[in-house]
């Protein structure tokens, strides 16, 4: 079994660390929602420590996915912009485009990281 | 393409024979039959029209709305008919300009932007514009009754649940509304899968126009935003209509819960508008800067980025409700983290111009224009995603100020900057320079006239909507002064408005591609109704710039699809990658059945908003007659031969089926919106079971015993559709018409089953809101369940009609998709209302 995923040729790749930003964001708010209200401020902790989890395995996965964007992009050897007529040059494009919106999501995960460390309880 | 050999078959005389066939099979029909078209071009220039005739008509409220607060203490207008003037203004602006205009820009443009002759479904965006037409007029047409929604135009329970201080005008608005929605996925599929497969041959997805790009993302944010309005109205009209408390907080309904439905929709929604509007301009600016775009990656970046982020922008607008505050904190990061992709895309457009020469024209003027407006609109963003700032702010005109600096400059700017862009396009002649540079300075001079001073008239305290006001607390002449402006910015408006409509006919015609544009669209001949007159081999991402020998050759019907001999509309299917060719795509021509279907259609929905029940149970039945008509005739034709040479030596099939086949992929699309708004009818069960210690308020549920039977049986029912479709494809036609009928069965006796659930326990759904989320919940599943029925039905008598062969069987693969879905949304229904509240 290899460890590493082998390139494949989709367009949905491209979206694959938009969708992981999507379901930490998503996780959190659920979690915090229900937890307040079911629980309320009581073992808060439990949230702080389900968004840093959350959080590490989203950025586990946006890294990983913009290392498979990095390959793609032909480990950076051309520069943008990539608009060839070739099979190359569309995948150079497919590489690229990944990877900034790998960059993107990481900062946004982060951006949704940020409340439980400033916040502790829920504050309705 | 380079040297064409010039041989007997691809002399004048074979051209010209070849366009002849062309012009015949493409020319939109004459007289009153006219309105029967189905062409994008026709459709897309009536929807723009339509959108438009929408758009005045919201100004004139505007400007009512404003004569009222200009002085204090006016009475110019009763308070019930501001109410009304500011929810259809602001109702009216959102649904029926802001919106449909992007649909009917996509439809005009799309197809010769890709080089395609037609979106791969003209039919279904003929019936979206019929059906826009129709919802928009019975909106507007309230007013005039006196009975216009007034609750504004978000629709906060409980006020516009109440039915005494909210009249018939918010059934209006809710049954008015859901058709146009109707009609916006529409246009959401036929937008994807043109993007998707209708590409010119080499048009690989790295040179894609931008333009192509956004609309891709955009038709994919309406998938997700609009179902759960849907859902949301869905469930406001059973309370209205049959007292089912989903918004009554005494029966255990939360009035929360609309306003998370709506503001899912609603934030993504400004999105929706403003994407495409800049994607005007990712086309406008490059021209004008006589250059590519700089950062062509960086924009699909701030696209995909955008389009994903949205999503995490709705409670923004429920700050001030009351939600844990660590909730708004999510919100208020994702608030913050969306203002990167925004920026992005406006450095791109700098970067350009700076790298390029500018010419300052028309266009140019009004996109500039609008971006500067924009990035203040952008800043007050910032400012209320704060959630500290937001409680001061919120309800204010600051926030009025704030939407109307990023609406207009997002997307009216750029709007009239496409006007003037494109005009050339429809009939040959430029809109006039000296109007459209007087029409910008007051258009951009009355707009900040207009608006800058709501945001101090907002920060002094003004609550939006109000209708009028007391003097010496501060607001007098601030509101004198945005008044004044809005008449300003109104006239700019009518100098467009004049420009565009003054008749023409005495000017000379202008040069084709009077920019020097770079994309296929300057492709155009605006006298021929075919788009393209052959469709070319792309090697550029401007390749009207690049490929110096493409406008002259395909002119000459060199390339591709250069004739027509079985008098058919033609258009190619290529892949979504690499813009392979695949298919040749048979389209539709003019029809009468898409304005039968979207008349029966609002018709339905007409009745249900005066509770003419009859009627509009006749009119349902006539909808689904006339769509199974419509699909009948004009859809899974079977070809009198396999291939069709079209050109340059190659030869592509007339038929393909399973997941090659464009219908597939509009089956998919669609299914996805209508999960999502499934998905929000589940997200509104488990919303009551976090408000309540015991969300079934010792209420009896629907049992497990009946919805695990109708799980099983529904799982019965997928199991022999999909054994249906296998059967067919092995050639046992009889195994696969066993095989549907007892799908037929095991669905009905499925449904009976779901019913039994809560009908055994006497689940009473006006009692509490719990009953009532049970029964809708399944009755979902169950009106998905009568579809699938009909689906299975259909492919039946296709087959004893011998129209669905074991080759023939793109029906079979659309229906098997359709169970696909109707497996999982059976499963999840069930194991929800049958199993959750056993484990709780």
């Amino acid at each position: 079994m290899r460890i590493i995923p082998t390139q494949v040729e989709t367009l949905w790749t491209l979206f694959t660390a938009p969708a992981v930003w999507a379901a930490h964001f998503l996780f959190c708010y659920v979690l915090a929602a229900v937890w307040c209200a079911k629980r309320g401020d009581e073992g808060f902790g439990v949230v702080q420590a389900g968004v840093a989890a959350a959080t590490v395995v989203a950025v586990a996965m946006i890294v990983l996915s913009a290392w498979l964007a990095w390959r793609q992009w032909g480990f950076g050897t051309d520069d943008p912009p990539h608009d060839d007529a070739t099979r190359r040059d569309r995948t150079l494009f497919q590489g690229f485009a990944t990877l900034l919106l790998s960059g993107l999501s990481l900062v946004a995960v982060v951006y949704t990281a940020l409340p439980p460390l400033f916040i502790d309880g829920c504050a309705s | 393409m380079t040297a064409i050999v010039e041989t007997e078959a691809t002399s004048a005389e074979a051209r010209e024979a070849g366009a002849e066939q062309l012009r015949c099979a493409w020319q939109p029909p004459a007289g009153w039959r006219y309105w029967t078209s189905a062409n994008n071009t026709q459709v897309g220039i009536w929807y723009a029209a339509t959108a438009f005739a929408f758009m005045l008509f919201a100004g004139v409220l505007a400007l009512i709305v404003r004569a009222q607060l200009a002085v204090p203490a006016n009475d110019l207008v009763s308070a019930d008919f501001y109410n009304q003037a500011f929810t259809l203004h602001g109702t009216v602006m959102m649904f029926l300009f802001a919106v449909p205009i992007f649909e009917a820009v996509a439809i005009f443009l799309l197809p010769s932007m890709l080089g395609a002759r037609d979106l791969p479904f003209p039919r279904l965006g003929a019936f979206g514009f019929w059906s826009f037409l129709i919802g928009g007029v019975f909106v507007c047409g309230s007013i005039f009754f006196d009975s216009a929604p007034s609750s504004g135009w978000f629709m906060y329970p409980p006020l516009a649940t109440n039915k005494e201080y909210s009249g018939i005008g918010a059934d209006i608005w809710l049954l008015g509304l859901s058709f146009i929605e109707v009609a916006s996925i529409a246009a959401a599929v036929e937008i994807i899968v043109g993007i998707m497969k209708c590409r010119a041959p080499g048009m690989r997805i790295n040179l894609m126009p931008l333009f192509a790009w956004y609309l891709l993302i955009v038709a994919g944010m309406i998938l997700f935003a609009f179902p759960p309005l849907i859902a949301g109205d869905l469930l406001f009209e059973m309370q209205r209509m049959f007292d089912w408390p989903f918004f009554d907080a005494e029966r255990g309904g939360d009035p929360l819960l609309w306003q998370h439905l709506f503001w899912i929709f609603g934030h993504p929604e400004v999105y929706i508008i403003f994407l495409p509007a800049i994607a005007l301009m990712a086309m406008i600016v490059p021209t004008f800067s006589q250059r590519p775009i700089v950062g062509y990656s960086w924009i699909v970046l701030a696209a995909v980025g955008t389009g994903f982020l949205s999503f995490g922008l709705w409670v923004h607008h429920m700050f001030a409700t009351g939600l844990p505050q660590i909730s708004l904190a999510f919100f208020s990061a994702a608030s913050e983290a969306v203002a990167i992709p925004t920026g992005v895309q406006i450095f791109v457009f700098i970067a350009t111009m700076l790298a390029g020469r500018v010419i300052f024209s028309v266009p140019m003027l009004f996109g500039t224009g609008g971006i500067a407006i924009f990035v203040i609109g952008g800043l007050t963003g910032v400012m209320v995603a704060l959630a500290p700032f937001d409680w001061q702010a919120h309800d204010t005109y600051f926030v009025v100020a704030h939407l109307h600096y990023v609406l207009i400059g997002g997307m009216l700017f750029p709007v009239v900057a496409g006007i003037y862009y494109w005009y050339p396009l429809l009939n040959a002649r430029m809109l006039s320079m000296r109007l459209g540079r007087l029409a910008f300075w007051l258009m951009f001079a009355g707009f900040n006239i207009a608006f800058f001073p709501m945001h101090l008239t907002g920060l002094r305290g003004m609550p939006r909507r109000v209708f009028t006001y007391p003097e010496d607390i501060g607001w007098d002449w601030l509101n004198l002064v945005s008044t004044i402006g809005a008449f300003i910015f109104a006239a700019g408006v009518l100098v467009v408005v004049f420009d565009v409509l003054r008749p023409k006919q005495r000017e000379p015609k202008g040069a084709r591609n009077p920019w020097n544009a770079g994309t296929l669209e300057w492709l155009n001949e605006p006298e021929e109704n075919w788009g393209v007159r052959s469709i070319p081999p792309v090697e550029s991402r401007y390749p009207l710039w690049d490929q110096k020998e493409l406008m002259r050759e395909a002119n000459a019907g060199a390339y591709y699809l250069a004739d027509a001999p079985e008098g058919r509309r033609e258009t190619m299917v290529t892949s979504v990658l690499d813009a392979r060719p695949l298919q040749c795509l048979r389209v539709a021509g003019p029809t009468t059945i898409t304005i039968i279907s979207a008349a029966l259609l609002g018709a339905v929905f007409v009745a249900i908003t005066f509770e003419q029940w009859i009627v509009a149970l006749a009119a349902g039945i006539g909808t689904v007659a006339a769509i199974l008509w419509w699909l009948w005739t004009g859809t899974g034709e079977i070809p009198e031969r396999e291939t069709r040479d079209v050109g340059l030596g190659l030869s592509l099939p007339l038929y393909v089926t399973g997941t090659a086949s464009v219908g597939w992929w509009a089956m998919f699309i669609t299914m996805v919106g209508d999960g999502t708004a499934f998905a929000s009818l589940v997200f509104g069960y488990f919303f009551y079971w976090t408000i309540h210690a015991d969300f079934t308020a010792g209420l009896a549920g629907p049992g497990w015993e009946w919805p695990m039977a109708a799980l099983a049986l529904f799982a019965g029912a997928w199991a022999a559709t999909f054994a249906a479709r296998e059967l067919n494809a092995r050639g046992s036609t009889g195994g696969m018409r066993l095989a549907l009928l007892a799908g037929v069965l095991l669905a009905v006796a499925g449904s009976a089953a779901a019913f039994a659930g809560p009908w055994t326990y006497a689940m009473q759904p006006t009692v509490h809101v719990y009953p009532a989320i049970v029964w809708v919940l399944v009755i979902w599943v169950m009106v998905h369940a009568a579809v699938g029925v009909i689906m299975q039905l259909y492919c039946l008598a296709r087959s004893l009609a011998g129209r669905l062969t074991r080759e023939h069987d793109v029906e079979m693969h659309v229906v098997a998709l359709y169970w696909h879905f109707l497996a999982i949304t059976a499963l999840i229904t069930f194991a929800v209302v049958g199993l959750f509240p056993e484990a709780m």
